[in-house]
C-alpha cells in the first residue's frame, strides 16, 4: 500500500468557522507590493479568467496563457443547465449546510470535507458577483432571480440563463479579464499553448509554451504558477469535452513532481446522445435539467419495436421513477447513468442501434404547454433536432450516457496548491471538492469559486515570503534544458514518419478505455486495459503520422503532442481504478456492488485520496495516501430511494 | 451521398492561396459538416498530403471556433446554424461545395480556413464590461431586473462571437458584434454608469479594424444565434445620444 504523507493543510476549529480563520491566518501582500509578483495563469475557462481577473483586480502581474484563438472559447462555454448556490431564495430549506450534505453524499463520500464546505459558502457569492458583473439570469416576474431543480438534491438552488449558463458566466469572467487587460494587470496570450512545467529547486517557476500560429517556444517565468486547464474526458476520445480539451498541462506537471489524485474518477453523464455512426467525433450533452421536466423510460418488453407514441403508458417502463420513487428521474448522474446501462444491456435499448433510451416531454407538455417548455429549453431541442433530425416536441429524445466530466485531477491542499510548491491547481483541473461524482451544476460554483475567491485569498501566503525575489531569469539553465526537452519531443513527434493518424490511435485508445474502463469496470478488463495500452503507446510512437512541420500553423502537430500525453495518463486512470476495489459514485466495479446493483463502498480500506507520484518511465507510479476523515457527516450507503 | 468540395488552401498569410478540388464518395447524410473534413483530412494525411486546418473546438454551436463560408454563405445554408451544428442531410446530393475562410480585412488568414480574430476582443476590451470588482457585489437579489428585460439582454448576450456577421457583411463591418454586447450590457440596471462611455469606446475601437456598417441587414440573416439588427439601432442611438451628453448626470433617469 502506499504511503500517508499528504498534509492537506485544512486550518483547525470548527468546519464553519475554518475558511475565515483561515483568511485571517495567511499572510497577506500589501497593495502597493502586489505588482512586484508575476503569477503566470494556464487557462482561460471559468476558473483562469475568474482567477486572472481578480489577481489582477488586486494589482498582481498576470500572464495568462491559453491555446484559444480567444480567452472566450473555453470549454466552461458549454455548460448548459446551471450554477448552485445555497441562497435558499425559494424558502425550501436550503442552506449551507444542506449543499455542502448533498455534495459530499453525492461525492460517495470521496471528497474533503473542509474543502466543501468552503465551496458550498462561497457559492453565495459567486451569483451576487456574477450579477452586478451583468450575466442575464433568468427572471421571476417580480424582478427576482428564478431557480429550478437539478439531479441529487430535493431543493431548487440552480440558478440558470436559459440553456447557456456556462456560456454567460465565462462572458461574465471573460469581460471582466478583458477589463484588467485595458487595466494592464494581465497579458493575454492566446493561441499559445503550455507544453512544460519549469521547476527549479523544487519550486514551480515558469512554464515553456508555443506559439501555434509562429511554432516559437517561449518561456515564462513567475513567482507562482496556476494550472486551471480543465478536465481529461477526452482521454476516451468520444465524450461531451471540445474536442481540443486536452490533459498536456496537467500530465506535464505531474511528470515534473505535481501528484495526480483520484484519475479513475470519470464521470459519465446519462443524458447525451446516443452515437451514431463510426465517424462520430465527439458526443453532445443535452442538459441535466432536462430531467426536471423529461420522465425517462424503455419499453418493459424486450424487442418491442413499435415507434414510443404507440406503445402504451402501462408497457413502458419508467425505470428510474420504478427504482427511486424518492429521487425519481432526479436521481444523481452515476446512478441514471447505470441505471439506463442496465437496460440497453438488458436489449430493452431504443434507436436505430437500440443504444438509448427515452427522455420523454409528451406529459410536461400536455401540462405546462409548448410554450413553456420552449422557454425552459428551446435551444436544447433545437440542438437536438439539428443532430438527430428528429423534433422532440413530438417524438421522445434518445439519450444514453457518455464521458462528461472528471472528478480526479492534480492533488491540492486547502490552498489549491500542488505538491510542487508555487504551483496551484484551479476547477476541473484539480481533485478537490467533488469526491467520485459531481452533482449537477456544481463544475461551474467551483470553477468560480476556485478563481474569484479561493485562489486570491490563498496565494498571497505563497507570495508574501518571496518579497523581493526576483523570477528566475528566462536564460537560466532551467528554463534552456526544460525547452530543449519540449523541442526535442516535438522533433520526436515529427520524425516517427509513420502511416496511421494521430486520430487513429486517439480513437483506439477510447475504445480501449470506454470498453474496460467506462461506466463498469473489473479486475479482468482493467488488467486488460493495462496490457493494452503500453501496446498502443509503443505503436503510436512507431508508426504516428504527423504531416508538416514545426514553424508554422500545424493542428496535427498539436493533437499528436495531446494523444502522446494521453497514451501516457490512460495507463495511470486504469492502474488508479485497478488499485480502488472498491465502487464509490463514478467508479463502479462489477465485483463490489449490493443486491440490488448499487455501488458499494468499502470505508475500511478505501476512505482516502490515491495520490499518485510519477516515477520516471516505464517504472510503476508510487502511491500516496490522504486518509478522509469526516467529523460533519457519517458516511452511509448512498440512497436515494 | 456524394459531394465535391472546393477547399481554399492558404499556407500562411502573405503567401497566394488556391482551391483544391476533393470528391467526396458516399458519406452519411448524418455526417456533421466538420466530420466531413475529419473524414477528408484522415484521407489526406493518409495520401502523404497536409491536412486543412479549419478552427472548431466545442461542436455544439456554442464556442464560436468554427467558421466556415459555405457555397458563399458564413456558416451555410441552413438559417441559425453554427458550420459544426449543419448536417449533411441539409445539402443536396451530388453537390459543389465551396468552402472559404471568413472573408473581412479585420480578420487576416492564419493558414487555410483559419482567420484571426482577435479585432473582437479588442473590442471587449475597449469597454464590453461591467466595472465589477470581485467581492464588492451587493446581494443578487437586491438588482430587480424585470422579466422583460433580462430576456432582452439574453436575447443580445447569446452572441457567440464567430464573426460571420462580418463575414457577411459586404463591407466588412463589426455592427452586430459590438452591438449584441454593448446592448446586452446597457439594457441592464447595473450597465447604466458605465453605459454612455461604453457605447463611445466601443464605436471607436470597432472602427479601428472593421468597415463601417450601411445597414444591409446581411449580418442578420448569417448570425447562427439569430441575433437581431434592432440592437444596431440601439448601439447606433446611443452613440449619438453619448456624444451629447452631460455625462456628470449621467446617473439620472429620462
Amino acid at each position: 500500500m502506499g504511503t500517508v504523507d499528504l498534509d492537506p493543510k485544512v486550518p483547525p476549529g470548527p468546519l464553519a468557522e475554518k475558511w475565515d480563520h483561515h483568511r485571517f491566518s495567511v499572510k497577506l501582500v500589501n497593495p502597493a507590493n502586489r505588482r512586484r509578483f508575476t503569477v503566470i495563469v494556464v487557462g482561460s475557462g471559468l476558473a483562469g479568467a475568474s482567477a486572472a481577473a481578480t489577481l489582477g483586480e488586486l494589482g498582481y502581474r498576470v500572464e495568462l496563457v491559453t491555446f484559444h484563438d480567444s480567452p472566450r472559447r473555453a470549454h466552461s462555454i458549454a455548460a448548459q443547465g446551471g450554477i448552485n448556490a445555497a441562497k435558499n431564495y425559494r424558502n425550501d430549506g436550503d442552506s449551507i449546510q444542506r449543499l455542502f450534505y448533498d455534495t459530499i453524499k453525492g461525492g460517495d463520500y470521496r471528497s474533503r470535507e473542509a474543502n466543501v464546505y468552503r465551496l458550498a459558502q462561497v457559492s453565495v457569492e459567486i451569483i451576487d458577483q456574477c450579477v452586478a458583473q451583468g450575466v442575464p439570469f433568468a427572471r421571476e416576474y417580480g424582478g427576482l432571480l428564478d431557480n429550478r431543480s437539478f439531479g441529487g438534491a430535493q431543493v431548487s438552488r440552480t440558478f440558470y440563463a436559459r440553456g447557456q449558463t456556462g456560456q454567460q458566466l465565462l462572458l461574465g469572467a471573460y469581460q471582466a479579464l478583458a477589463r484588467q487587460i485595458t487595466a494592464g494587470t494581465v497579458r493575454l496570450w492566446n493561441r499559445t499553448e503550455m507544453l512544460d512545467l519549469v521547476v527549479h529547486d523544487g519550486r514551480a517557476v515558469g512554464i515553456i509554451a508555443r506559439d501555434l500560429v509562429t511554432g516559437e517556444l517561449r518561456r515564462f517565468s513567475g513567482h507562482a504558477v496556476v494550472l486551471a486547464t480543465g478536465g481529461y474526458g477526452n482521454v476516451f476520445f468520444l465524450s461531451t469535452n471540445a474536442k481540443a480539451s486536452n490533459a498536456t498541462a496537467v500530465w506535464r506537471a505531474h511528470r515534473r513532481g505535481a501528484l495526480f489524485a483520484n484519475p479513475c474518477f470519470t464521470q459519465i453523464h446519462p443524458t447525451c446522445i446516443p452515437a451514431s455512426d463510426e465517424f462520430q467525433s465527439k458526443l453532445t450533452l443535452m442538459s441535466e435539467s432536462l430531467r426536471n421536466d423529461g420522465r425517462i423510460w424503455v419499453p418493459a418488453r424486450i424487442g418491442d419495436d413499435r415507434p414510443p407514441h404507440e406503445i402504451p403508458d402501462d408497457e413502458r417502463d419508467y425505470f428510474l421513477e420504478r427504482r427511486y420513487p424518492a429521487f425519481g428521474n432526479l436521481v444523481p448522474r452515476d446512478v441514471a447513468s447505470r441505471a439506463a446501462k442496465r437496460e440497453v444491456d438488458a436489449g430493452r435499448g431504443v434507436g436505430p442501434l437500440r443504444n438509448g433510451v427515452y427522455l420523454d416531454f409528451s406529459e410536461a407538455i400536455a401540462r405546462l404547454g409548448r410554450s413553456v417548455i420552449e422557454e425552459r429549453y428551446g435551444n436544447l431541442f433545437q440542438m437536438y433536432e439539428r443532430i438527430t433530425g428528429e423534433d422532440p416536441y413530438t417524438v421522445p429524445m434518445r439519450i444514453y450516457p457518455a464521458v462528461h466530466y472528471t472528478m480526479g485531477g492534480l492533488w491540492v491542499d486547502y490552498n489549491l496548491m500542488s505538491t510542487v510548491p508555487g504551483l496551484y491547481v484551479l476547477g476541473e483541473a484539480n481533485f478537490s471538492d467533488h469526491g467520485a461524482n459531481r452533482l449537477g451544476a456544481s463544475a461551474l460554483m467551483q470553477g468560480l469559486a476556485d478563481g474569484y475567491f479561493v485562489l486570491p485569498a490563498t496565494i498571497s501566503d505563497w507570495l508574501a515570503p518571496l518579497l523581493g525575489e526576483p523570477t528566475v531569469p528566462i536564460d537560466d539553465p532551467v528554463f534552456t534544458a526544460t525547452e530543449t526537452a519540449v523541442s526535442e519531443r516535438i522533433h520526436r513527434l515529427l520524425s516517427v514518419q509513420g502511416r496511421r493518424s494521430v486520430d487513429h490511435f486517439h480513437r483506439e485508445l477510447g475504445r480501449v478505455l470506454w470498453d474496460n474502463c467506462g461506466m463498469e469496470r473489473s479486475a479482468e478488463s482493467l488488467d486488460k486495459a493495462l496490457g493494452e495500452i503500453p501496446a498502443l503507446r509503443e505503436e503510436f510512437w512507431a508508426d504516428v503520422r504527423v504531416l508538416g512541420g514545426e514553424e508554422h500553423f500545424n493542428q496535427s502537430l498539436e493533437k499528436a503532442g495531446r494523444v502522446a500525453d494521453f497514451l501516457e495518463f490512460a495507463e495511470l486512470l486504469v492502474r488508479d481504478a485497478r488499485h480502488r476495489e472498491e465502487s464509490c459514485g463514478g467508479h463502479f466495479r462489477v465485483e463490489y456492488q449490493t443486491p440490488d446493483g448499487e455501488a458499494l463502498r468499502n470505508d475500511a480500506e478505501f476512505a482516502y485520496v490515491a495520490a499518485w507520484e510519477w516515477a520516471g518511465e516505464g517504472a510503476e507510479p508510487v502511491l500516496h495516501r490522504e486518509p478522509l476523515v469526516f467529523e460533519a457527516v457519517q458516511p452511509t450507503q448512498r440512497s436515494y430511494k | 451521398m456524394d459531394l465535391t468540395l472546393r477547399v481554399w488552401r492558404q499556407a500562411g498569410p502573405e503567401v497566394p492561396g488556391h482551391f483544391e478540388t476533393h470528391e467526396m464518395r458516399d458519406v452519411s447524410p448524418d455526417m456533421s459538416f466538420l466530420e466531413l473534413f475529419d473524414t477528408l483530412n484522415e484521407r489526406l494525411i493518409a495520401e502523404g498530403r497536409e491536412p486543412v486546418a479549419f478552427d472548431h473546438d466545442c461542436r455544439e454551436g456554442i464556442c464560436g471556433s468554427c467558421s466556415m463560408m459555405i457555397n458563399g454563405r458564413p456558416h451555410g445554408p441552413e438559417r441559425g446554424t453554427a458550420t459544426c451544428q449543419l448536417h449533411l442531410r441539409k445539402l443536396p446530393d451530388g453537390a459543389t461545395i465551396t468552402v472559404e475562410p471568413w472573408r473581412a480585412a479585420g480578420f487576416p488568414i492564419i493558414r487555410d480556413l483559419v482567420v484571426d480574430r482577435s479585432a473582437f476582443d479588442r473590442i471587449i476590451e475597449a469597454g464590453g464590461y461591467i466595472t465589477a470588482p470581485t467581492g464588492s457585489a451587493p446581494d443578487a437579489n437586491e438588482i430587480l431586473i424585470p422579466k422583460e428585460v433580462a430576456d432582452a439582454a439574453m436575447d443580445a448576450a447569446a452572441c457567440i462571437g464567430c464573426g460571420a456577421c462580418v463575414a457577411a457583411c459586404p463591407n466588412g463591418a463589426a455592427q452586430l458584434f459590438t452591438a449584441a454586447k454593448y446592448a446586452h450590457l446597457s439594457l441592464l440596471p447595473q450597465g447604466q454608469p458605465e453605459r454612455w462611455t461604453r457605447v463611445v469606446r466601443m464605436v471607436r475601437e470597432m472602427e479601428r479594424w472593421f468597415g463601417s456598417c450601411t445597414n444591409h441587414g446581411e449580418c442578420e440573416a448569417a448570425c447562427p444565434k439569430e441575433i437581431s439588427i434592432d440592437f444596431i439601432a440601439l448601439l447606433n442611438r446611443d452613440y449619438v445620444k453619448a456624444q451629447l451628453r452631460n455625462r456628470a448626470l449621467a446617473g439620472q433617469r429620462g
